[in-house]
């Protein structure tokens, strides 16, 4: 097939993708956006396969379609609280992939300059064993060779710091690593020097071409991207994924500078920008920056916090259940604990029933609600909550005075109104979803300890906030039978 | 267990504690009703609609006291009434402990329970049996109502035919519920209405009314009213006499005035005096309300309407409430049936009499053989804290001068950052291959529509964009496949590898993205 038309088939595909990513701006447009891509990545394949130079098809057919029953498996299983494990779980394999063809792309640079250097008779080296991308390194200058490897070196080493990092990160959001933020002795020191020794390598790559420093830097990577984000903690784990998402994406893109690819290097810079965007808007909405997320923990108060006064008040089902029989406006808030604890079912029911009964019920969603960007809004849909009365943080913040009921449902810091009040809290200046301002709240929690953060939550202990203790499912399931 | 509602005895009461739509909610919470002869026909309910109901009809007060473990009623009840009572019993009624020694002396040696109504704490949870609310309420209502009744012209200014006809002007003193109330049916009505309170907080509320709140010239740290529970405390005498020069300055204009002013545990402090009534319009009313503790003006006698010498009339009724006795005994009863409700958590027809909860400790008043009043402060305060000074308006010339500055500012930055960006560009020229360079503009190119595009994406969808970013990230599989065809075996198993594990990216990170779209539902 003509080389033309596998780049036309790159153009569409191209485009398809851009409107694929567009389409999501609203939840309707967002269904056919994903056909979009579907189409975008089966043209792409598709031409790639019949394009110029490739071959093994069978084999290729049959690897994808191995890894798609693979894949198709694990998207129907999955359940909606694990969707950030998930989504960490697939950014290393992006990452795995992209080290791959990096190394690869090393080999053939080698293999190339073997055969170059038997010339035949003519003068003209015998390239017709090669592979397609061979043939393609074989006509490059050496500026462009060095450029080459360049190119590879920083594809290896954004793919190998985003394999381990979504491991850990998938490890951390699965519970089977501490999602408490633990580090080496060293710290962020051992960070910076192999970060070095990368720098040393990718100089001593360009000028040898030798594999040991590509292979030395390969390791330090992997071990940046493991100890980076070992060294953060659970709550900033949306910051983390939608971080690893953007590395994945620069990856893809630093690949397709070495494969002379434009396909790869459109989609690797959309995806890296919009992991990056994703990573700038739950930072804000956490006041905090980027560098001090990545850097891991918070940094320490600067002075005496507030002292927290009064006690926490505990109600019971039927006194909740009075209260939102009364109420005539409630707002919820979920947050992570309504995950772990499944109760996005109850909490549907709830609604539906407080609705049903011509009551204003809506959801107050924090940015960093949850372990990923926009996680409950995802698992709110799951139970079949209408997405119109989920409203984001700046929707509602100002209706709360004018709420009778507000719920907070596993959720800590993002209602802690020391943001606002304290400004030696470890939270000052970060967005809160004000609902002290409401007429009531209730707060279904576990027991009276701190959240995730450490941080002692003076909401809990306002005149207006009553205590629900229990897990936020069996409390809910008690609470429905008495909303009549 | 067995609830039941004596006939009132005082002369002239015409509510009942009890209706039938509150007895058949009753019974849902387990309880039996019992209701005496005839005691709804003066608020308009029939024997008849309560057997209906399902309520069993006594024939005397004897044996309906007799029969009932709880009794609810609305009035303090009579020493007679009281020595019925026996140990275990628990009474639901207005009781007045402050001033009801010897009833509460009864009681104690009886061993019965007293809730008395009046005493439920002013806490959110507690607003459905707050009784004293919901009778102000209807006293303000009607406050109004028998104004006009005695007031001989239109509330609502007219242009007739007939000549033109002035709204009238309505003072109301004391924004509290009944205040409210009266400022709500005044304002129905169409007359012009002012109102004044000591609180300066409830001033916002008046407004939302459609009144027009009158304010002192006065200087002084006022007391927050959530220090005492909402309602209004002490005055000092400078401002007790800002507050009268001020209802001198009012008092000619204004046809019908509504006072409203009681301070807890006090007399009814004295705000419209001689010399204001004097001041008045012949055939202006005033309407005391708080003429039961004395009144707030001068004149006023209780349960009677005056007619000053200047043709002013003045109404000192203090049986408002009574005087609507259908509606204000559907409110009560429902006060009476929430204050069950939560004696009842369980629902099983039998008093839990918690003496933890706040609401049920607050007003009772004997218990087991003890007096339990006065209660401990409750726990909570629900009512709205004085409000903050606010931060100064900034007037449209600054807002404009701001905005301008922050659009400059912007400018600068976008500038030195195309400038740096441009120059960095033109020195990655000078030195990279053309080759490269091409790459580089599509890369630059992408990564400026993928801010574009993203920035749109709605925060709810954030996870879909990621899995299907996810998912077509995996594109690095046609790096793979262009790298599958070689004469390395190597090279293949790395390509191959790679193919694989994109393979299971793209159809997972699709697959999962359709899952959550499809879940996306409107209402």
């Amino acid at each position: 097939m003509e080389f033309g038309f596998t780049t036309a088939a790159y153009v569409v595909a191209a485009v398809l993708f851009i409107l694929s990513l567009g389409g999501l701006s609203n939840q309707e447009s967002a269904k056919r956006a994903v056909w979009y891509g579907i189409v975008g990545m089966a043209l792409a394949v598709f031409a790639t396969l019949v394009g110029p130079g490739s071959g093994l098809w069978l084999l290729s057919i049959l690897l994808i379609i191995g890894g798609g029953l693979i894949g198709q498996y694990v998207a129907q299983r999955v359940q909606m609280t694990e969707m950030p494990q998930l989504v960490a779980a697939m950014h290393s394999l992006v990452g795995l992939a992209a080290v791959f063809v990096g190394f690869n792309a090393h080999f053939e640079i080698g293999n190339v300059a073997q055969v170059m250097a038997i010339k035949d008779s003519a003068g003209q080296a015998d390239l017709s064993d090669l592979g397609a991308f061979a043939k393609l390194i074989a006509k490059k200058t050496s500026a462009e060779l060095a450029i080459l490897h360049v190119e590879l070196f920083l594809g290896i080493f954004i793919g190998a710091i985003t394999f381990t990092g979504s491991v850990v990160a998938y490890g951390k959001l699965a519970g089977k690593v501490t999602s408490a933020a633990t580090k080496l002795p060293g710290g962020h020191a051992l960070n910076a020097a192999a970060a070095g020794l990368s720098l040393i390598c990718l100089i001593w790559y360009t000028s040898s071409g030798g594999f040991f420093p590509l292979i030395l830097m390969t390791l330090a990577a992997l071990f940046i991207g493991y100890h980076l984000i070992m060294g953060i903690g659970g709550a900033d784990m949306p910051v983390v994924v939608s971080m690893l998402n953007s590395y994945s994406g620069w990856a893809a893109a630093a690949i397709g500078f070495s494969l002379g690819n434009d396909l790869l290097i459109v989609v690797g810079a959309l995806v890296g920008s919009s992991g990056a965007i994703l990573s700038y808007i739950m930072c804000k909405a956490m006041n905090r920056h980027f560098v001090s997320v990545i850097l891991g923990g918070f940094g320490g108060p600067q002075g005496e916090q507030m002292a927290v006064e009064g006690e926490q008040i505990a109600i019971e089902a039927d006194g909740v259940a009075a209260a939102l029989n009364d109420a005539d406006s409630i707002v919820i808030i979920p947050g992570y604990g309504m995950a772990v604890a499944q109760a996005q079912q109850s909490v549907s029911e709830l609604v539906r029933k407080l609705r049903a009964k011509g009551k204003e019920v809506r959801f107050a969603i924090h940015p960093v609600a949850g372990r990923l960007p926009g996680h409950m809004n995802v698992l709110l849909a799951e139970a079949k909550v209408p997405y119109d009365i989920v409203l984001e943080m700046d929707e509602i913040n100002d209706d709360f005075p004018d709420t009778d009921v507000a719920i907070v449902i596993g959720s800590n810091d993002i209602v802690n109104p020391a943001a606002q009040e304290d400004p030696n809290s470890p939270i000052a200046g970060m967005p809160v979803l004000e609902c002290w301002k409401a007429k009531q709240v209730f707060v279904s929690k576990r027991g009276q300890g701190t959240g995730y953060s450490g941080i002692e939550n003076p909401l809990f202990f306002k005149e207006n906030t009553r205590m629900f203790y229990g897990d936020a499912k069996a409390s809910l399931d008690k609470l429905l039978p008495m909303i009549d | 267990m067995k609830i039941g509602t004596p006939k009132e005895i005082l002369d002239g009461e015409n509510r009942v504690a009890m209706t039938p739509d509150s007895a058949a909610q009753l019974q849902k919470l387990g309880y039996e009703c019992l209701i005496e002869k005839g005691a709804g026909t003066a608020a308009g309910f029939s024997d008849a609609a309560y057997e209906a109901a399902g309520v069993e009809v006594v024939k005397t007060a004897a044996s309906l006291w007799k029969a009932a473990d709880i009794v609810a009623k609305v009035r303090i009840p009579t020493e007679t009434e009281m020595k019925r009572l026996t140990k275990g019993k628990t009474l639901i009624s207005f009781f007045n402990p402050a001033g009801n020694e010897e009833g509460m002396e009864l009681a104690k040696s009886k061993g019965a329970n007293v809730i008395a109504m009046e005493m439920v704490p002013r806490i959110s949870r507690a607003q459905k049996m707050d009784a004293l609310s919901s009778m102000a309420n209807i006293a303000g209502y009607r406050a109004v109502i028998e104004a006009g009744n005695n007031f001989g012209r239109f509330f609502t200014g007219q242009v007739t035919a007939a000549g033109k006809v002035p709204p009238a002007k309505v003072l109301i003193v004391g924004a509290g519920v009944a205040g409210l109330a009266a400022i709500g049916t005044s304002t129905s009505l169409g007359a012009i209405t002012y109102a004044f309170d000591v609180r300066p907080e409830v001033a916002e509320q008046v407004e939302s009314m459609g009144a027009e709140f009158v304010y002192l010239d006065f200087e002084e740290d006022q007391q927050d009213g959530a220090a005492t529970g909402g309602y209004a405390s002490v005055q000092s005498e400078e401002f007790r006499e800002a507050q009268l020069a001020k209802f001198r300055e009012l008092a000619p204009e204004m046809d019908i005035v509504i006072t409203t002013a009681l301070i807890p545990n006090r007399p009814a402090p004295k705000l419209w005096l001689e010399d204001m009534v004097k001041a008045m319009k012949p055939g202006s009313v005033i309407v005391d309300l708080a003429a039961e503790r004395g009144g707030n003006v001068e004149g006023t006698v209780a349960d009677e309407k005056v007619v000053t010498d200047n043709g002013v009339t003045i109404i000192g009724y203090t049986d408002f409430p009574s005087r609507m006795a259908a509606q204000s005994s559907s409110l009560y009863a429902t006060n009476i049936r929430h204050m069950m409700a939560d004696l009842t958590p369980e629902k099983d027809g039998k008093v839990n009499h918690d003496m933890e909860d706040d609401v049920i400790r607050g007003s009772t008043v004997t218990y087991e053989g003890e007096i339990t009043f006065p209660p401990p402060p409750p726990k909570v305060q629900a009512i709205a804290a004085q409000k903050k000074p606010e931060v100064k308006e900034l007037t449209p010339e600054e807002k404009k001068a701001q905005e301008i500055a922050a659009f400059k500012a912007q400018t600068k930055q976008q500038f030195t950052l195309l400038g740096v960006g441009g120059a960095l560009m033109l020195l990655v020229g000078l030195v990279a291959p053309a080759s490269f360079m091409q790459h580089f503009i599509v890369f630059v190119l992408a990564i400026f529509v993928g801010f574009q595009v993203i920035w749109n994406v709605s925060h709810s969808l954030h996870t879909p964009l990621m899995a299907i970013t996810n998912a077509i990230s995996s594109i690095i599989i046609v790096g793979a496949l262009m790298q599958i065809w070689s004469g390395s075996f190597l090279v293949i198993l790395l390509a191959a590898l790679s193919v694989f594990m994109a393979g299971i990216n793209i159809f997972g990170g699709f697959l999962v993205t359709r899952r959550m779209l499809a879940m996306f539902q409107k209402s």
